[in-house]
């Protein structure tokens, strides 16, 4: 018996989230009495692998097949089933992102299994397996049970701690063997935005609304953006208005982020604006209206101009970094 | 080309969250339901694909009780051609994709969405494609058709892929799909009376999921003011007292 995590790479290179999932998987492991094994596709180093055995995978799988490249959501839930299947996996983990919601559904069918996505936190208990999570954007929780033997989630980012553990790990590679039938997604062309923070990667999220007033303003926001090493997001009229890229709306209708800080700057807050961050850890709010709803939502908050006050913020934070 | 659109019924997304029996059930009292909105996304691009040229008919299905049927009603308007709703309460995502097995079949393009907003399950169009072993795409943000072929955009962690793939095949809707809905016109509510609105008994399936119980968020602690012009002192909070900078 097992529990078995599916790790994604990026460029052959693990990133937080991995060793997030991994620490998490590895504690419901231990609650189950199991070992834990990750799973993974495509092109990583050995060392880079054995990276994962530090917050707690006893052994990874590591299926190398260019044909994977093409993400072709079948033939992906397939080689996760076979893995499983070979592992005996009864509870097996996915990250809630664009991989994770493509696989996971349909691996649950090819097991038999039930799923809960979005799983935000340890289960409240294994036996009966039951899980927590988000409804209703962010508005409501729920726990749910799976009544299955075998179990698929996926997790929700950022809402566990990652736990170095240390201890040994074995790696395999693992064959799944598909035939090439199975395999009918063709990439005719990829475009990759570089030189910037991945918006859903980024610890600190520095936030436009229309209290910006116009592109021409976006300057300060860069700036402290930059400073903090943050990524930049806005609300969707400014995203409409063609003020700022398509990628940087968030909320319910746009992407939806969990960064440490968020920082809401000339945004009112609408319900549908805080569905996409209402997960973050802290909210700061910079509004020059103190009705602004944004405010119930914020951790911490300054009523006053965005024009007056940015330029302070961007100012203790270059003292903040000369101090160390 | 035949497309099918999933359609999942969900309350209005400014609809103030409640529960009833000890916090076991959704309360629906004096709720507005509406189209969940990546749906209604999905069915505005089928319409455009339609218009465009090379689209057959544009069918939406719900696995739902009666109270979905003004929902199916409003999607006609917009411009489905017919609906199918699937006389069943909706219990969970394998029970609704299992519904939706029986009528998905003969379809070129389904479609479905990432979420729906009411339980965010992200499950029903993974589980649908499964279940009819045809391919699929998720976090498409993009479809187009020209001679028959569909070329599809899809997001990936920091960038976006075109790609093609044949046909039957699901597509999970997200963002960049369309980008206004589109609202019924007076001559689509009246045409849409007329329209084909089929209702199939449900089959025998499992539910695998069982939804314990519901909580509202705990209230937020006050959020902590700072002065306009001692705007380092929020700095200094987010260091020090958050410990997040
Ligand atoms: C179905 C649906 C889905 C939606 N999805 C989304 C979504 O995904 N994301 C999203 O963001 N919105 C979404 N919306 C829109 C949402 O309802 C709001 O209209 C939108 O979020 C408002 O954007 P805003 O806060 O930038 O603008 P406004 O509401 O105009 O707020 C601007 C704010 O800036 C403040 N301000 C102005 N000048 C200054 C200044 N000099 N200094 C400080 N503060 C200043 C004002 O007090 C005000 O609070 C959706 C709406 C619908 C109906
Ligand atoms: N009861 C339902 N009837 C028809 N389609 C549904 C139903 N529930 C969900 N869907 C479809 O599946 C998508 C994802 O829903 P979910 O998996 O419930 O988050 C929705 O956007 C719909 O396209």
């Amino acid at each position: 018996m097992s529990v078995l995590v599916y790790t994604e790479n990026w460029d052959g290179k693990f990133k937080k989230l991995s060793y997030e999932m991994v620490s998490f998987a590895a504690a419901i492991a231990k609650e189950m009495g199991s070992s834990l094994t990750a799973l993974s596709i495509g092109h990583v180093a050995d060392e880079e692998l054995k990276s994962l055995g530090k917050y707690g995978a006893n052994k990874v799988l590591n299926v190398q097949d260019d044909r994977f490249e093409s993400l072709d959501n079948k033939a992906l839930a397939d080689a996760v089933a076979k893995a499983a299947e070979a592992e005996g996996a009864k509870v097996i983990i996915f990250a809630h992102n664009n991989e994770g919601k493509a696989i996971a559904p349909r691996l649950s069918v090819r097991m038999n299994a039930g799923m809960v996505s979005g799983v935000n936190g340890l289960p409240v208990s294994v036996e009966p397996f039951v899980v927590r999570k988000k409804l209703f954007t962010g508005k409501a929780f729920a726990n749910i049970q799976i009544k299955t033997d075998v179990k698929v989630i996926t997790f929700a980012q950022n809402s566990y701690e990652i736990v170095e553990q240390g201890g040994d790990v074995v790696i395999e590679a693992f064959d799944p063997q598909l035939s090439d039938d199975e395999f009918n997604t063709t990439v005719k062309e990829t475009n990759k935005i570089t030189g910037k923070v991945i918006l859903t990667d980024a610890e600190i999220v520095v936030s436009g609304g229309r209290g910006l007033k116009g592109p021409e303003n976006w300057g300060i926001l860069e700036e402290l953006a930059g400073l903090l090493d943050a990524g930049t997001a806005c609300s969707r009229p400014v995203a409409d208005e063609g003020w700022r890229p398509k990628e940087e709306h968030v909320g319910q209708t746009g992407k939806i982020i969990a960064p440490n800080v968020y920082f809401a700057i000339g945004i009112s807050g609408a319900i549908q604006h805080l569905g996409g961050v209402n997960s973050s850890k802290i909210i700061v709010a910079v509004n020059k209206d103190p009705e602004a709803p944004i405010f119930e939502a914020a951790d911490y908050g300054i009523i006053g101009d965005l024009f007056k006050v940015v330029p302070q913020l961007i100012d203790a934070v270059k003292e903040m970094k000369a101090n160390g | 080309m035949k497309i099918l659109v999933l359609i999942s019924n969900v309350p209005d997304t400014t609809t103030k969250i409640r529960f009833t029996g000890d916090n076991k059930a959704f309360d629906a009292t004096g709720v507005q339901w509406i189209i969940n909105p990546w749906d209604e996304l999905a069915l505005t691009r089928a319409m455009e694909l339609k218009e465009k040229g090379g689209v057959e008919s544009i069918t939406v299905a719900n696995v739902g009780t009666k109270i979905t049927e003004p929902t199916l009603r409003k999607a006609l308007a917009v411009g489905a051609d017919d609906a199918i709703r699937v006389d069943a309460e909706p219990l969970d995502a394998y029970f609704v994709a299992k519904q939706l097995a029986e009528v998905a079949k003969g379809y070129d393009l389904i479609m479905a969405g990432i979420e729906a907003s009411d339980y965010n399950g992200s499950g029903v169009g993974g589980m649908l494609a499964e279940l009819l072993e045809i391919n699929s795409v998720s976090a498409v943000s993009g479809i187009d058709l020209t001679d028959g072929q569909l070329k599809i955009l899809r997001e990936i962690d920091g960038g976006t892929q075109t790609l093609e793939i044949s046909t039957p095949v699901l597509t999970v809707v997200q963002k960049g799909i369309a980008i206004d809905p589109r609202i019924p016109a007076m001559r689509g509510i009246m045409m849409a009376r007329k329209k084909p609105l089929k209702v199939v008994p449900a089959v025998e399936a499992e539910t695998r999921t069982d939804f314990l119980s519901f909580e509202l968020p705990a209230p937020k602690a006050a959020c902590k003011m700072v002065e306009e012009d001692n705007a380092k002192e929020l700095i200094r909070l987010l260091h020090e007292e958050a410990k997040v900078l």
